[in-house]
C-alpha cells in the first residue's frame, strides 16, 4: 500500500502549459478523483503518474519512493485506460494475467490470482473469451480485474466509463466502489463526470485551466467551492451567482438585506437551485419565474432574481406557473461569497 | 427503386473487368494453353524439355536461394526500420521519404546502378585501388565468383525492395492503437517483450500482405539479375525469357510461366494459413 506525493509538477507542450505547478497528496488508500472539463490537465496529470508521459519540472513519489525518473513498469502500479486497452489477440484469461505474467508469477499463481479477480469483476464465465467477442462492459470489467490481479499498490483509472452507456455506467461505478473498497487500493481517478466523482471519491481535486481550483470531500467541494468555476461546475443545475453590491456591510438582494461578509465591495452569491424554498406570497427575495420544467422527482425554475439569470428547484407539487413572480426564502448560512474580481470565494471572518 | 437501377454497379465495373480480362485472363489461359500445346496436341513435352535442360535446376536453386535470403532479411530490415520510424516525432515523413527513393527506380535501372558500382571497371573497385587494397581489377561478378555474385544481387535486391515492405508495415503500425503498447508498458513489459507479445502479433495481417508481395516478386526476379550477372546467375524468370527471346521456343518459355505461378500460388497459399488471423482476435 502506498500514498501519493505530486510536489510542483510542471508540464508544458511546446508553449503550452498544461500543468502549471500542480501539487496533491493521495493518501494510503485513499480514492481521490481528479475532476474537471476536457483540457483542464486531468489526464496530463494522470499519465505523469503513471509514467507515461514525463513532467517538465516537479517531483512525484509513491509509498515515499521518488518515482519522477522511473519508467512506468518500475513504478509499481496498474492502470484502467479509457478505451480499454485489453489485448485483442489474447483470451480474457491471459489478459487479466498479463500483469502476473511479466511478473513472473508461478502458474499456480497466476490461476489463482486471475481466477480471484475475474470472479471480483464477474468474468468467470468468458475467461476463455476473445475480448472481440464482449461487450464494451464486458470489456472494461476485463480492464479493471487485469489491474486488479497484480495487487497494486496505486491505481490509476482514465475516464475507465465514459465509453459505456448511462445504465450500464451506473451498475460498474457502484461495483467499483465495493470492490476498490476492498482491495484498499490508492486509487486516482481522472473523470469529466461530476457524479461519479461524487459518487466514487474519498475527495476531489477540481481542475481547470492546469491548475487545481480545489481539493476536497464531495461534499465539501459541492457545498463550500472555492472559486466560481467549482461552484458553476459542480451541480446540476450549476450553482446561481447573483452580483450584488455591498455596502456598509449589508446587500440588497430584491427587497431582502444580507450581511456581507465584506465591509463593500461587488460580490456575487452562490446560491444552490435547492437551497431557496418558496415564501408566502408577498414577502423574501422576488423571482421572475420564466419556464417551469417538471422532472419527477422536483420542478426546475428558470427566472431572474434582479433581472440576473437564477434556476431554483422546488418540490413537484408546488404550484408555480410560469410568468408568475413568486418569493424565495434563502438560509443565509448556505450561501457563498464570491469576490466579483477574483472569483474566489471570501470566507466570513 | 433497386429493381431498375441494378444494372448500374455492373455497368461501372465492366471496364475494369473487359480490361482485366483482355490484358490479364487471356494471356493466362494462352500461356497455360501454349505450355502444353506441341506439334502432337496436348502434351508434357515443353515441361520435360524445360526439365531436362541444364540450366533448369540451376535456376530453380537459384531462384529459391535468393528468395530464402532476401525476403527473411527485407522483412527483419522493415520490421526494425518501421520501428525506428515510427518512433520519430520529428521529420517522420522526410526520413520516410528518402528510405522509398529505391521504390521510384525501375529494377532495371537499379540493377545497372549496382553494375556500375561492382564491375570490373567499377567505383568499388576503383575505390579498393586508390585505398591501396588491391593491385587491379577483381571480378566480383563472374561465373568464377559465383558467392560473390550472389551477394552482389542480394545487395542490390535489398536495396532496391526493402521500401515496399516497410511502406506495409508502417502503415500496420499506425493501425494499433498506442494504448496497447503503453498498457503493456504499465503492466511490466519490457521493449523487447512489448515488441514480441503486442507489436508483432497485432502487426500480423500487415506482416502476411507484405511476405506476400514481396515472395511472389522475389520469385518473379529477373532485371537485376540479369543485369549483374546475365546468365551466370541463371534464375527461373530469365529462363523463361531466354527460351522466349534468344530460343524462339514459346512452348518452353510458358511452362517456366506457369511454373513461376505455380510456386507464387504455392508461397501465398502457405502464408495465408500459417499467419492466419482469426477475426476474433482483431484488434
Amino acid at each position: 500500500m502506498a500514498d501519493i506525493v505530486i510536489d510542483r509538477v510542471v508540464k508544458e507542450f511546446g508553449s503550452f502549459r498544461a500543468l502549471k505547478e500542480v501539487s496533491l497528496n493521495a493518501r494510503d488508500g485513499e480514492f481521490v478523483a481528479l475532476l474537471g472539463p476536457s483540457g483542464c490537465g486531468k489526464t496530463t496529470l494522470l499519465r505523469i503518474i503513471a509514467g507515461l508521459e514525463t513532467q517538465n519540472s516537479g517531483r512525484v513519489v509513491i509509498g515515499g519512493r521518488d518515482v519522477s525518473e522511473l519508467p512506468p513498469r518500475k513504478r509499481g502500479l496498474a492502470m484502467v485506460f479509457q478505451n480499454y486497452a485489453v489485448f485483442p489477440h489474447m483470451t480474457v484469461f491471459e489478459n487479466v494475467a498479463f500483469g502476473l505474467r511479466m511478473q513472473k508469477t508461478s502458474e499456480a499463481e497466476v490461476k489463482r490470482k486471475v481466477g480471484r479477480s475475474a470472479a471480483l469483476l464477474h468474468i468467470e464465465s468468458y475467461l476463455d473469451r476473445y475480448p472481440a467477442k464482449l461487450s464494451g462492459g464486458q470489456r472494461q470489467r476485463v480492464a479493471v480485474a487485469r489491474a486488479l490481479a497484480v495487487e497494486p499498490a496505486v491505481l490509476l483509472m482514465d475516464e475507465p466509463l465514459s465509453n459505456l452507456d448511462a445504465l450500464l455506467r451506473l451498475e460498474l461505478r457502484t461495483e467499483l466502489k465495493a470492490v476498490l473498497r476492498e482491495a484498499g487500493t490508492t486509487t486516482i481517478y481522472v473523470t469529466h463526470d461530476q457524479t461519479e466523482a461524487m459518487g466514487l471519491a474519498d475527495r476531489i481535486a477540481v481542475m481547470y485551466g492546469g491548475k487545481i481550483e480545489q481539493i476536497g470531500t464531495p461534499l465539501e467541494v459541492y457545498a463550500t467551492p472555492g472559486t466560481r468555476f467549482v461552484g458553476g461546475f459542480l451541480g446540476s443545475p450549476p450553482m446561481n451567482f447573483i452580483r450584488v453590491a455591498c455596502s456598509e456591510g449589508a446587500a440588497r438582494i430584491g427587497n431582502i438585506t444580507l450581511p456581507c461578509p465584506v465591509a463593500s465591495s461587488e460580490m456575487e452569491i452562490g446560491l444552490r437551485a435547492e437551497d431557496a424554498s418558496l415564501a408566502p406570497i408577498g414577502s423574501g427575495i422576488g423571482f421572475d419565474v420564466r419556464v417551469v420544467e417538471p422532472m419527477g422527482s422536483h420542478l426546475l425554475l428558470t427566472g431572474s432574481i434582479d433581472g440576473q439569470l437564477t434556476r431554483i428547484v422546488v418540490p413537484p407539487t408546488a404550484k408555480v406557473a410560469a410568468g408568475e413572480r413568486v418569493g424565495l426564502t434563502v438560509d443565509p448560512s448556505r450561501l457563498t461569497w464570491i469576490d466579483g474580481a477574483t472569483g474566489r470565494a471570501v470566507v466570513r471572518a | 427503386m433497386p429493381a431498375r437501377t441494378s444494372w448500374i454497379p455492373y455497368a461501372l465495373i465492366a471496364p475494369s473487368v473487359a480490361f482485366l480480362g483482355a490484358l490479364f485472363l487471356v494471356p493466362l489461359v494462352q500461356t497455360i494453353w501454349l505450355s502444353f500445346a506441341t506439334a502432337d496436341g496436348l502434351t508434357l513435352a515443353n515441361y520435360e524439355r524445360m526439365t531436362g535442360d541444364l540450366n533448369f535446376s540451376l535456376a530453380v536453386r537459384n531462384t529459391f536461394l535468393l528468395t530464402l535470403v532476401v525476403v527473411p532479411i527485407q522483412v527483419a530490415l522493415a520490421l526494425a526500420m518501421a520501428t525506428m520510424v515510427s518512433k520519430l516525432e520529428k521529420g517522420r515523413d522526410l526520413a520516410l521519404w528518402i528510405l522509398t527513393i529505391p521504390l521510384g527506380i525501375s529494377d532495371l535501372a537499379a540493377g545497372l546502378a549496382w553494375l556500375a558500382l561492382l564491375q570490373n571497371t567499377g567505383y568499388l573497385n576503383s575505390a579498393l585501388y586508390a585505398l591501396g587494397l588491391i593491385s587491379g581489377p577483381v571480378g566480383w561478378l563472374s561465373q568464377e565468383t559465383p558467392w560473390s555474385l550472389f551477394a552482389a544481387i542480394v545487395l542490390a535486391e535489398i536495396w532496391r525492395a526493402t521500401a515496399i515492405v516497410l511502406v506495409i508495415l508502417i502503415a500496420g503500425l499506425q493501425l494499433i492503437p498506442k494504448e496497447f503498447a503503453e498498457a503493456a508498458e504499465i503492466f511490466g513489459a519490457k521493449p523487447w517483450t512489448r515488441f514480441r507479445k503486442i507489436t508483432l502479433p497485432l502487426l500480423k495481417p500487415s506482416l502476411q500482405s507484405a511476405l506476400i508481395l514481396r515472395t511472389v516478386l522475389a520469385f518473379e526476379v529477373f532485371a537485376v539479375v540479369y543485369a549483374l550477372g546475365g546468365r551466370n546467375f541463371p534464375v527461373l524468370a530469365g529462363e523463361a525469357y531466354t527460351w522466349q527471346n534468344e530460343n524462339q521456343n514459346y512452348g518452353v518459355a510458358a511452362a517456366y510461366a506457369v511454373l513461376i505461378m505455380g510456386i507464387s500460388l504455392a508461397a501465398t497459399a502457405v502464408y495465408l494459413r500459417v499467419l492466419k488471423t482469426r477475426p476474433e482476435q482483431l484488434p
